[in-house]
């Protein structure tokens, strides 16, 4: 007799812990998308756990086409892109799409070359010559010309592209069709293109193992990963005519500087922005939401948490290399979660 | 001719069709379900196969449409200019395998001749421990090991003495970057040699050693007695082994896009970088934003799968030359 009644008070206090537990019941959103944001990401979900215990996010990165391609298929939440949807893939969706950009990344170009250090400088023509393969040595007029002081060698050049598709390569391409009307011609840009030369390593690594075995050699790597495995980088000139070395400060700045022509929609490439000390090969990531949310509840939770993003989010990505978003860029932002709504219009932002 | 080691059976064998009512009605319900059992077992394997084979039809058929046996012969890869074609990508994976085939079929069959024949004793098992265990390293460890220490080797050791003494040879010729088809198809070459190897050495351990003690007695030295008795009875397995070895050469993806330095381009050299079919959609398929993108790497994969059963058919055929329509390939 004893035993039963300690049995059933044991039952009875776990039951009750157990319903105690369930009255916090956690929403689940669930995101796909997008592999170089992927760090920040992270840090932002755990971090929103403490700010509201009752949301749980769950992210796949599996790329940006991964992204596009369930967000379409309505099996996430929300789905994030280094590349901005065309206006084929927002047709073809089932209801309208909003983009909101979150953090800026930028390709930078590294090298490895004898007795050179970081901060080589380069031009957009250089660039475009050394890729389109009509450059071909490092000692060539475009090269020098720029760089007055720093002995060349007379070796070729050593091209690493990205074998895979990625969204490092969508922003370099973007800023090279937009400089070389060559490229844009011959190559265009894309996730992944027909580079004309060189070789493909997989993923930021692999271009980075590339380069650090091969002397001579050129390639381009996001501005995170260069920093945190201290790689030397070139300069490149931008559209204001100034050399500008890559930095979180310097990819804000571009994205300053394009938000005066920036559409509503934030679907911009802000490569070769204008401002002196822009960097010209910027690029924002974009999480992608359904302007009509379907389940108020979990359109809710998810407006919270991009006005957070937007926000006390911020303060994060300078740990993590990430460049923040220019305040214009925020207020911008701001004004566009207010046209999320449920499936009836009422607008979900406070 | 009577087996003097099987003594004259009682009953013919196999038993005439006029008993044969009389041991059906000995099959009882245990017998029908383990036949059913089993035989359906079999058919989910066929049943697989089959739904690969339609599923990769289906997935790339607006692909297939669009380019038709044009994709077979064209060199382009253009994702922006929505071009494409698998030429490159064939070559790429015939000339990588084949010539790791090259490479490890001697080392292999060196190396079951030494662990059957020649080794002491003592040697065997943990050798063949040894070579069992490459099997089992995962690919991407073969990558690694191939971007930190292979490409730097070939580049500074390899490729220069290659060009040296070979450089008439237009294979030999070309910008030297250590990657390339060369180090592809060695690193190959080492995932291939623990398979050929432990089917081989199994191949002759199996042989009786009657054969080796005929040939023996009759005067041989060693290496002709492997060559009268050995390598003959093992011929069926050891092509067995070389079809089992190619298989895993021709879908190798991590670490020969690891090492090959991915360029779609066709080129005589063996210096130059290459791609293979496998490689590309492992590359690409992730972010392949619109649906031709992605037919057309479904039907890259519809190939590669026909290449192989192609060439698996063609391995068949010169088993059967070899030794007869019913011979098992793993046993002479």
């Amino acid at each position: 007799m004893k035993t039963r009644t300690s049995w059933r008070a044991t039952l009875g206090a776990i039951l009750s812990l157990a319903l105690a537990g369930t009255a916090h019941a956690q929403l689940q959103l669930n995101g796909a998308g997008a592999t170089f944001p992927y760090p920040i990401y992270s840090k932002w979900f755990n971090e929103y756990i403490k700010v509201d215990p009752a949301v749980r996010f769950n992210y796949q990165s599996i790329g940006s086409g991964g992204g596009i391609k369930q967000i379409s298929e309505q099996t996430v939440d929300f789905g994030a892109t280094d590349g901005p949807m065309s206006d084929e893939q927002l047709h073809a969706a089932p209801a309208p799409l909003l983009h909101f950009p979150t953090v800026l990344g930028a390709a930078v170009l590294t090298y490895n070359l004898q007795g050179v250090q970081t901060g080589l400088k380069f031009t957009p023509e250089a660039i475009a010559g050394i890729f389109l393969g009509k450059i071909t040595k490092w000692n060539d007029a475009a090269l020098t010309a720029a760089n007055p002081g720093v002995s060349l060698p007379p070796s070729d050049i050593v091209l690493v592209h990205r074998s895979d598709g990625s969204g490092t390569s969508y922003i370099f391409t973007d800023y090279l069709s937009k400089v070389s009307k060559d490229w844009n011609n011959k190559v265009g840009k894309g996730t992944a293109v027909s580079w004309p030369v060189g070789l493909g390593g997989k993923g930021n690594e692999g271009v980075t193992g590339l380069v650090k075995q091969t002397p001579n050699s050129i390639g381009y790597v996001e501005l995170i990963y260069a920093l945190s495995n201290e790689l030397p980088f070139g300069d490149v000139k931008n559209e204001a005519g100034t050399f500008v070395k890559p930095s979180l400060e310097s990819v804000t700045a571009a994205a300053a500087g394009a938000v005066q022509s920036m559409p509503d929609d934030f679907r911009v490439s802000i490569t070769n922005a204008p401002g002196a000390d822009a960097y010209p090969i910027s690029s924002f990531t974009w999480l992608l939401v359904y302007e009509k949310q379907k389940d108020p509840a979990k359109g809710k939770k998810l407006v919270e948490f991009i006005k957070w993003m937007l926000h006390d989010g911020q303060q994060y990505t300078a740990a993590l290399h990430y460049a923040p978003l220019p305040k214009e860029v925020v207020a911008k932002e701001d004004q566009a979660l207010r046209k999320i709504t449920t499936a009836d219009g009422k607008p979900l932002a406070e | 001719m009577t087996n003097p080691e099987t003594p004259a059976r009682a009953v013919e064998w196999p038993v005439p069709r006029a008993a044969a009512p009389r041991l059906a009605r000995r099959l009882n319900l245990g017998d029908l379900i383990f036949r059913a059992l089993t035989a359906g077992l079999a058919l989910l394997i066929i049943a697989v196969l089959a739904s690969i084979l339609v599923v990769l039809i289906y997935e790339s058929s607006v692909s297939i449409r669009t380019f038709g046996w044009g994709f077979l012969r064209s060199s382009a890869w253009d994702p922006v200019f929505k071009e494409f074609g698998a030429l490159p990508f064939i070559y790429g994976t015939l000339v990588s395998s084949f010539l790791a085939l090259l490479q490890a079929v001697p080392l292999s069959i060196g190396t079951a001749l030494f662990l059957s024949e020649l080794s002491p004793r003592w040697l065997r098992a943990p050798v063949s421990f040894l070579v069992e265990l490459l099997a089992t390293i995962p690919s991407v460890i073969f990558g690694l090991w191939g971007i930190f220490f292979l490409i730097p080797w070939v580049r500074s050791y390899l490729n220069p003495t290659l060009a040296a003494t070979l450089g008439f040879l237009p294979f030999f010729q070309g910008p030297n970057y250590g990657v390339g088809m060369l180090t592809a198809s060695m690193i190959l070459a080492i995932m291939v040699v623990p398979y050929v190897t432990s089917v081989t050495y199994e191949v002759f351990a199996a042989v009786p050693s009657v054969q080796r003690e005929a040939a023996l007695a009759l005067g041989a030295t060693k290496w002709e007695m492997v060559r009268l008795a050995v390598l003959p009875y093992g011929r069926t397995g050891i092509i067995g082994a070389v079809m089992l070895g190619l298989g895993r050469a021709i879908g190798e993806t991590m670490a020969v896009t690891m090492v090959i330095g991915n360029r779609a381009e066709i080129s005589a050299s063996l210096f130059a970088p290459g791609a293979t079919m496998a490689s590309v959609i492992a590359n690409e398929f992730n972010e392949a934003t619109y649906e031709l993108y992605v037919q057309a790497l479904v039907e890259i994969g519809l190939v590669l799968l026909i290449v192989t059963v192609i060439i698996n058919a063609l391995a068949r055929l010169l088993v059967w030359s070899v030794a007869g329509p019913d011979a098992n390939t793993r046993r002479g």
